[in-house]
């Protein structure tokens, strides 16, 4: 078999070649120096979000909702009108460090916000912790981000791990459960949510008698299916996501389980898959800080302007991108848009009290979201709410030390 | 744990490695037979559960979906040959893993325009649609049993077609000889774009009979792709029954490696692999 080295490539094209690279470096260098970057100039707002992949609906609501934000403010913030630069983070932790630099130091924001992904959100807090820009992270929830990670420069809007199942043990005593088994992939984010429903069911006398994984991403649950039966605890609660998440419903539904052991979860095993799992997930009950039909004004306002702008139906992902923008709002408008006195504007977003479509929310000291968790039920293709499983729960924010 | 236990267990064990020979299958007939690597082997998995998905929602019936959707692929599958694999059979097998690279990227962009990105449910047809209670609260669902028994058929269809048909016999002669089966009057192009198209079509047809399991969602392919070249390594290259030996011990390892050491079960089969092959370099069964 013939090797071909497709194209050749001599001397003098590469000579060419590198010339060009570094004229293109000096230009590069040079032209942002004489031009300082006064008040009224535009603020530069960095999307760092998956705009390809699996999380791509995730990122485009992201964008949506904080958008949306900006648009009801008139396109400003603090006075001044707003620049987007955007890089698809492709959900790829391997990217994250050059994504992240390619928005710092290339389009020199003055605000990063992102992202979907945990392990890109892990490679961004490393850099943003070393350059100290404004970091808003509008989802992935990583317990570290606002744990051992912690700064003043980074916030996040959306939840942790931690969180979106603690209130669950509370639910789980209240029914009368006593024992319980919790399954999901073997991998960060659902060893964080069984660790934080392990901490609340203990705590109301609960015995968690079998941790179960499957590894990530794998689908098959027959296994383990069996082996819940065979166990036969008050109940099951679950983390998947996605096509995870179809899967393992229909699959507890056809294993016979359905009915005979109730199934508790964090919400995104019921979000975003009901239409897929037909009456799989009836009656499935979840906890997490966003729910259908909640009794909330800004929540009905956001849901018709959301559906107006972009003829869809705003979902969790969408209110924490919108409250990305709110936050963002609040530190500017506290400074007049002048980015540079950054201390202050820590402070103003520090003592924020976020109107959110999901109710009043306030910051931690790590600065994750105090919130309410809601109990939500699925009844038809919708996740109603039943009421709050926890008032203003906040994350033990472990290993932070700002 | 006791009997009844380990032999639900052996159940679930024997379905899953049924089901990875089903998925696996299309790519023992490509990269087994034909000696051609092919990464989009997945994205036809992916096609193939996206068209039941869409054919059996317009039709109201997964049969019908399944019954269209398979010339479909075969066309697919044809197509592909004739415009692409045709002009690599002779080249390095890194220009196929580049070509079969690029088509992976192009068919999740074409499925993103066409289907978009949400996860969807296919229905189970309504005649297996039920569960056969086994313990007091476990059942089996009847579908998984059926789709196992169409596995087998498979299984079978695919040993004879190959060790006892005079095709079969072409297609082996024309895979360790390509230009000699040639110079014997054989029309060897027809026949790889036949064979192609027929392993490009048992991918898609996975994917559209596993769908109600499954789900359909993006990137579905990709969680296949490894596990059937594994298949397809344990089992020795070019065997159909080294293929159906291998996903039965996958589908048995997982299984109870899942119930026995959860810690490790993500590694079970790969160290499976690594045993496989210093015990027997070539697989478990070597090329008839």
């Amino acid at each position: 078999m013939k090797k071909n080295i497709p194209g050749g490539f001599d001397r003098r094209e590469f000579l060419k070649g590198s010339a060009a690279i570094a004229g293109a470096t000096a230009v590069g260098t040079l032209a942002p120096f004489g031009l300082a970057r006064a008040q009224g100039a535009k603020l530069r707002v960095g999307l760092m979000l998956p705009y390809t992949g699996t999380y791509t609906p995730l990122g485009v609501a992201i964008t949506n909702g904080f958008k949306l934000a900006v648009e009801e403010r008139g396109g400003k913030l603090g006075g001044r009108e707003i620049e987007y630069f955007v890089v698809d983070d492709e959900s790829n932790p391997a990217k994250a460090p050059e994504n992240t630099n390619k928005l710092i130091q290339r389009d020199k924001v003055d605000v990063l916000i992102g992202t979907v992904h945990s392990g890109v959100a892990m490679g961004m807090a490393k850099i943003v912790r070393e350059t100290g820009i404004l970091w808003i992270n509008p989802n992935a929830g990583a317990d570290e981000v606002t744990g051992p990670l912690c700064a003043p420069n980074i916030f996040r809007t959306s939840f942790s791990n931690w969180q979106t199942t603690h209130a669950l043990g509370k639910v789980l005593k209240a029914k009368g459960h006593k024992t319980a088994v919790f399954i999901t992939w073997k991998y960060a984010a659902g060893e964080q949510m069984m660790q934080g429903f392990k901490e609340g069911f203990e705590k109301e006398g609960g015995k968690l008698v079998k941790e179960l994984y499957t590894p990530f991403p794998q689908v098959e649950f027959q296994a383990l299916l069996t082996e819940i039966a065979n166990i036969k605890p008050d109940a099951v609660v679950a983390f998947f996501a996605g096509g995870g998440a179809a899967k393992f419903l229909k699959d507890y539904q056809a294993a016979g389980l359905k009915g005979k052991i109730p199934l508790y979860g964090s919400g995104f095993l019921t979000d975003g898959v009901l239409d897929a799992v037909g009456d799989a997930a009836e009656g499935v009950e979840t906890t997490l800080h966003y729910a259908d039909g909640l009794d909330v004004k800004k929540d009905r306002a956001f849901r018709l302007a959301y559906a107006k702008t972009y003829k869809l139906q705003p979902d969790v992902y969408a209110v924490q991108g919108y409250d990305a923008g709110q936050l963002l709002a609040t530190g500017l408008d506290a400074v007049k848009g002048d980015i540079s006195k950054k201390a202050d504007m820590i402070k103003a977003m520090e003592a924020a009290r976020i109107d959110s479509p999901r109710g009043q929310w306030t910051l931690s000291k790590a600065h994750n979201p105090v919130q309410d968790m809601y109990l939500r039920k699925v009844v038809g293709k919708e996740n109603k709410v039943q009421g709050v499983a926890w008032k203003a729960l906040a994350d033990p924010a472990r290993g932070c030390k700002a | 744990m006791d009997f009844a236990f380990i032999l639900i267990q052996l159940l679930n064990g024997l379905q899953y490695g049924l089901l990875l020979f089903l998925v696996a299958s299309g790519l023992t007939l490509i990269f087994g037979i034909m000696g051609i690597i092919n990464l989009a082997h997945g994205s036809f998995y992916m096609v193939g559960a996206y068209l039941a998905w869409s054919l059996s929602s317009m039709t109201g019936s997964l049969t019908t979906a399944i019954l269209l959707g398979i010339p479909l692929t075969v066309i697919l599958g044809m197509g592909l040959e004739r415009l692409l694999f045709r002009h690599l059979y002779q080249r390095d097998h890194l220009y196929q893993v580049l070509l079969t690279y690029g088509l992976i990227l192009v068919f999740e962009e074409l499925r993103s325009v066409i289907w978009g990105d949400d996860v969807h449910g296919v229905a189970v047809p309504a005649l297996l649609g039920y569960s056969i209670p086994l313990t007091e609260n476990l059942s089996y669902p009847v579908y998984r049993l059926a789709i196992s028994g169409v596995c087998l058929l498979l299984a079978a269809g695919l040993y004879f077609l190959i060790q006892k048909t005079r095709l079969g016999m072409m297609i082996r002669a024309g895979a360790s000889n390509r230009e000699m089966v040639q110079s014997l009057g054989i029309d060897i192009k027809l026949i790889y774009t036949l064979v192609f198209a027929l392993g490009i079509a048992l991918a898609a047809f996975a994917g559209m009979i596993n769908a109600p399991l499954s789900s359909v969602f993006p990137n579905m392919g990709s969680q296949v792709l490894i596990i059937c070249f594994v298949v397809v390594v344990i089992g020795g290259i070019g065997s159909v029954k080294g293929a159906m030996a291998a996903s039965l011990m996958i589908g048995l390892a997982e299984t109870f490696g899942q119930v026995l050491v959860p810690e490790v079960a993500g590694m079970i089969v790969y160290v499976l692999m690594a045993i496989v092959l210093v015990w027997r370099p070539e697989g478990l069964f070597k090329r008839a």
